[in-house]
């Protein structure tokens, strides 16, 4: 957990932010559109004037962000941009320097990691019925789980143990545990950073029909554009510790990468993220 | 197969045993520095068939079995402080280092004087001796507990107790299992210099008496019943071991 601060820190340390960037209004979030259902389970979510710095070291400096309840946001950007820190702290696993995160109460958020974080001594159902915590039996929560597993195509697989998954399977575990308690947010960090290209695609079909059956608000942090665009309504690009670019992703779904539309999108992300040329000073 | 596997640890051992054997028969070896292993399983014979056996091994495995109990548990209750507080262990692992640095034997003729030759200076050794493994391993196995894993517990909402019982405990198991293993040795050790200094009943002990009568058969003896003793309470701790960490491959098929 230091550790993670610690590398935090130093990358956020490197990107000094020019100081035109650093004086720009904060890019205002736009009307959200009203594609989405009205019904959904998920929270809504807003955040306003949040600042965090580890030590001196500004790490976000006045996000102001407003989420629609059921929608799926992306949020990407350069290593050490802050974008974990802001997913962070909108779970609470940190705690802002100055800023409000407003959640309802109950809203039930859930985290995945970049890392599966299973309990290597505990089976695989048992992994997933530690997002159930206290709620109801034993034996209820390993049957709720073991229905969670079946969601995640891992039907069956609840008498493994988590050392004879596949890196791809453990994140679907993962999955599992953060879905079992249907929650009303779902936060994901990089969660499919450490795949390979395969399971990395059909890992992101999998989070888009979960996303589309269950309905819950989805944060997805990756430093992944175009997998942002696969997968988000919205795209959120932070930059030097604020919001330097947010817009919306009109494309029907499932989307197919390689369609002009998917790739003017990307482009203009890009652009954004390295200042008109690709590649540029990020490498 | 396992089968297999199992006995080939003993081919060794049973070679040296006919080849002492056979050095025996031709005179190589003479019988008062080192009688035959059929000397030596008459001698087993005597003593057992005298009551002496079992009242002597009694004895032992008291001493012992009491003794890791005591400094078992003291040592497994202060890495669990130490590791899980800070303030614990600020305030009391500078001490525990200091007395670990004395060898715990070197206290014998102090223990004499304290306790004299009664139980009380044999349990007192064993678990003096016991405690520092177990609890060194226990405050290592909680401190390499994985943070990531902890932080997990935390966000999705497991109280104090559940994070130790689901998180820290199993993942600082398979280093309380080391110390317990290394505990094991040290009390068998411990008891034998103890048994052999100063007791009127025990396996050393009954060492010591044979000595005196030149009764080389049964000091064989004595020595062959602590090897196999060890042997039996780590092969205990392995089939613990094997059966609490049935979950993390390094255990396969151990």
């Amino acid at each position: 957990m230091f550790t993670d601060a610690l590398a935090m820190i130093e990358t956020a340390a490197r990107f000094v932010p020019p100081d035109d960037l650093r004086r720009d209004p904060p890019v205002p979030f736009e009307v959200l559109g009203d594609h989405l259902a009205p019904q959904s389970r998920g929270a809504r979510l807003s955040v306003s004037k949040l600042a965090k710095r580890f030590g001196e070291t500004p790490v976000l400096d006045g996000i102001d962000l407003n989420i629609a309840p059921g929608s799926f946001v992306a949020i990407v950007g350069k290593s050490g941009c802050g974008k974990s820190t802001l997913l962070r702290l909108i779970l609470g696993l940190e705690t802002p320097t100055s800023g409000r995160i407003d959640l309802p109460a109950g809203a039930a958020a859930r985290f995945v990691f970049q890392e599966p974080r299973l309990l290597p001594w505990a089976k695989v159902v048992d992994n997933v019925s530690v997002g159930l915590g206290r709620t109801g039996s034993r034996a209820a929560r390993r049957a709720e789980a073991a229905r969670a597993l079946a969601d995640v195509g891992l039907d069956g697989r609840g008498d493994a143990w988590p050392s004879v998954l596949s890196g791809g399977q453990k994140q679907r575990v993962a999955l599992a545990r953060a879905l079992v308690s249907r929650p009303r947010l779902l936060a994901l960090d990089e969660p499919l950073g450490a795949l390979d290209a395969l399971t990395r695609i059909s890992m992101q079909g999998l989070v888009e029909r979960v996303w589309r059956d269950q309905r819950f608000t989805a944060l997805l942090v990756t430093h992944d554009v175009s997998e942002a665009i696969a997968l988000a309504d919205r795209v959120i690009l932070v930059d030097g510790g604020r919001i330097a670019l947010d817009i919306d992703v009109d494309l029907p779904r499932p989307r197919r990468r390689g369609t002009p539309a998917f790739a003017a999108l990307e482009k203009r992300v890009l652009d954004a993220l390295f200042g008109g040329f690709e590649g540029g000073d990020a490498i | 197969m396992t089968r297999a596997r199992g006995l080939i640890g003993w081919i060794l051992p049973a070679a040296l045993v006919l080849g002492w054997e056979a050095l025996s028969r031709l005179g190589v070896i003479p019988a008062n520095i080192l009688p035959a292993p059929t000397a030596v399983a008459a001698a087993l014979w005597r003593v057992a068939v005298s009551g002496e056996l079992a009242r002597n091994m009694g004895v032992s495995a008291w001493r012992a079995g009491i003794g890791f109990l005591i400094g078992g548990a003291i040592g497994f209750a202060f890495g669990l402080a130490n590791g899980l507080s800070r303030f614990s262990e600020e305030f009391t692992d500078t001490t525990l280092q200091m007395v670990r640095n004395v060898p715990h034997l070197a206290l014998i003729p102090l223990v004499i004087l304290w306790f004299g030759i009664g139980e009380q200076a044999k349990l007192f050794l064993v678990a003096l001796g016991v405690f520092f493994p177990i609890y060194i391993n226990t405050l290592h196995g909680i401190r390499s507990v994985d943070p990531q894993l902890v932080e997990m517990g935390r966000t999705y909402g497991m109280n104090g107790f559940e994070l130790f019982g689901q998180v820290i405990l199993p993942g600082a198991l398979p280093s309380i299992f080391v110390g317990l293993r290394f505990g094991l040795g040290i009390m068998w050790l411990t008891l034998i210099v103890a048994e052999t200094i100063s007791a009127s009943s025990g396996i050393g002990y009954m060492a010591m008496q044979a000595r005196e009568f030149m009764m080389t058969d049964v000091v064989v003896l004595s020595i062959l019943i602590y090897a196999l003793l060890g042997k039996l309470a780590d092969t205990v701790a392995r089939a613990l071991e094997r059966r609490t960490l049935a979950w993390n491959p390094a255990f396969e098929g151990v």
